[in-house]
């Protein structure tokens, strides 16, 4: 199940031009505020007319200007930044709302085929058993963005659309909301469009991200390529930029640090709840390197990582600064260093340095929750 | 059938309210449609001759209300054409008949039924409708499922008014049908033609002391209803 998307609209004073593929698993559309990523959601869902579209999901034509699909036959799943349920309606009517209008046989995703066990499923999943009965106006943010997100799967949706589902939450409503979306991703291999300004949101969820910046797409591809990718620096944000690595979980020390190992050699961080062997993703921020021409010793940092300069660009926004990317073992690790630094340290691409990292993020999801850990 | 009323009214007296209530009655009954048809279209349309919709709907609550009257005997009267047209199509005569006195009425009650509907209408939140649309809804669904129910206290509030201010219309109906006791002589027109009668004024009396408990009735109803519909809506 692959969405292509390519939209050329004007929107007010607004040019968004966009064409990027989503294929399984979460695609993050990313970038700031007025970036476009909501018009991209409305224009695929078909509320928003664009001057020129061609949307396909699997081959079959959503939008081809001037051939356009209505919104309420293109069965994608729409969950918006409020929750939107009907007023009128109790949790339970609400959840079955489309499915009245599903075709008949056609199967939600995210749960057995077999329509008795659907509705159940899908309550279940999200946690929705003891809300049935209550009014939207009694439910909290995170319980009504929960049935938001239980309403559109039960209208057996081919797509699901999130349009910064967690943006009008405070940070514990979407710690409660994270792992259901997560479980969607791995359990029901949901198909996902995903709208966020949110690194870690991003970071956490997305296996493929389009980073957006003024209606233009300025970096796709799979999330950890994305993410470390310096075009899409200024749109994370210098403080948030950096690489994500793979990592497995080799011991736990005595001491109460667990060893994990990258391709270029072992890390150290504080305990990880996860067996030995258990796969991890890391997250090394840009700002957290530092970089050494000689191994360095007499250093209370523990994480030291061997590699060979590929790369040296300018940092956006600052001159004095310059994004060095390191080749480690088979990763690329990103640090922020000035050009004084550069200069005095001879620094130039083929170069051998050791990159020593002040905090790593980890995470034990594919692309998971990142907590963040000094090592 | 008139055993329910009370005894100190005169036959003439319950005839004059028996009918004010069966032309209130229809006046909104068939005005409803209309009436949400025009408030939708008022407060989600988009399209040109809005403003004139709007002008045309509101002109009997400013126009004199014997102008209104009197237009309604040009146009509905039996040589007028749309009143040619009812008679041919339907078989139904409006001229000085008490179905005359309805139409009357329903024009003259419409703006406020309108303006009731439309206000509540414009309070529901149009991005609801957008959502059902999301989950498969096609539009005459989610007018049914979704806007219908949202405006439901306001279409409820806007018959009530309709109603109590159909039971009152005076000027345009005697202008349009005349006073025929029995079959255009409601309540008010009652009461005017007992003010010109020497020694009327007793009747009069009583049927004005109807005309007011039936008007606050109607503003309470509508008071109630329209608070429901906010409790209702806020979410």
């Amino acid at each position: 199940m692959t969405l292509s998307v390519d939209i050329r609209a004007r929107l007010g004073a607004f040019d968004l031009d966009a064409a990027f593929e989503a294929p399984p698993g979460v695609t993050a559309l990313f970038g700031r505020s007025g970036a476009g990523k909501t018009s991209i959601v409305k224009a695929v869902a078909g509320l928003i007319q664009a001057d020129r579209a061609r949307i396909t999901l699997d081959g079959e034509t959503l939008e081809d200007t001037p051939f356009r699909l209505p919104p309420h036959r293109r069965r994608l799943g729409l969950v918006f930044q409020e929750a939107r349920l009907f007023p009128h309606l109790s949790v339970a009517a609400n959840l079955r709302f489309g499915a009245r209008f599903a075709p008949r046989g056609a199967t939600s995703i995210g749960a057995p085929p077999q329509p008795p066990s659907r509705f159940d499923d899908i309550a279940d999943l999200l946690g929705l058993a003891p809300l049935l009965a209550r009014r939207p106006r009694a439910l909290s943010g995170g319980e009504a963005q929960r049935v938001a997100l239980g309403r559109a799967l039960l209208s057996a949706p081919r797509l699901l659309l999130m349009d910064e589902p967690l943006a009008s939450l405070d940070e514990a409503r979407k710690a409660e909301i994270l792992p259901y979306i997560e479980r969607l991703r791995d359990e029901a291999r949901l198909p996902i469009l995903y709208v966020s300004h949110s690194l870690p949101e991003i970071a956490r969820l997305a296996t493929t991200v389009v980073a957006l910046s003024g209606g233009r797409v300025a970096a796709s591809g799979p999330a950890a390529e994305v993410l470390s990718d310096v075009a899409a620096f200024p749109i994370m944000g210098r403080q948030q930029a950096g690489a994500i690595l793979p990592a497995t979980v080799t011991r736990h020390d005595a001491d109460g640090l667990t060893e994990i190992a990258v391709s270029a050699g072992p890390l150290w961080v504080p305990r990880i709840d996860a067996p030995p062997g258990a796969s991890l993703r890391l997250r090394i921020r840009a700002r957290d390197v530092t970089l050494a021409t000689q191994r360095p010793e007499h250093l209370s940092a523990l994480n030291i990582l061997e590699g060979v300069v590929e790369d040296i660009s300018p940092a956006q926004g600052d001159p004095a600064l310059a994004e060095v990317a390191l080749r480690c073992g088979a990763d690329r690790i990103r640090a922020r260093v000035t050009r004084r630094s550069l200069a005095a340290l001879n620094l130039s691409p083929g170069a051998k340095a050791w990159a020593v990292a002040k905090a790593v993020a980890v995470s034990r999801r594919d692309v998971g929750a990142f907590e963040e850990r000094e090592g | 059938m008139t055993a329910w009323l009370p005894d100190w009214l005169g036959p003439a007296e319950k005839e004059a309210l028996l009918l004010s209530l069966k032309v209130a009655f229809w006046a909104t009954l068939v005005s409803l449609p209309f009436g949400i048809a025009a408030a939708h279209a008022l407060a989600r349309g988009r399209f040109w001759g809005r403003a004139l919709l709007d002008g045309l709907i509101q002109a009997p609550l400013i126009l004199p209300p014997v102008v209104t009257g009197f237009l309604l005997l040009l146009a509905f009267g039996r040589n007028g054409p749309a009143g040619a047209f009812l008679e041919n199509t339907f078989g139904l005569t409006v001229a000085f008949r008490w179905t005359g006195a309805a139409l009357a009425a329903a024009v003259m009650a419409f703006p406020l039924m309108v303006r009731a509907m439309r206000l509540s209408l414009e309070a529901a939140d149009p991005r609801l409708e957008e959502a059902a649309a999301t989950l498969g809804a096609p539009p005459l669904a989610r007018f049914v499922l979704v806007t219908l129910p949202l405006m439901a206290p306001g279409i409820l509030a806007g018959a009530v008014l309709a109603f109590a201010k159909a039971m009152g219309e005076f000027g345009a109906t005697i202008a349009f049908v005349a006073s025929i006791p029995g079959e255009t002589r409601t309540v008010p027109a009652a009461i005017y033609a007992l003010l010109q009668t020497p020694g009327g004024e007793p009747a009069a009396l009583r049927l004005a002391a109807l005309s007011l408990c039936v008007a606050l009735a109607a503003l309470v109803a509508s008071e109630s209803l329209a608070r429901a519909a906010a409790r209702r809506i806020a979410s």
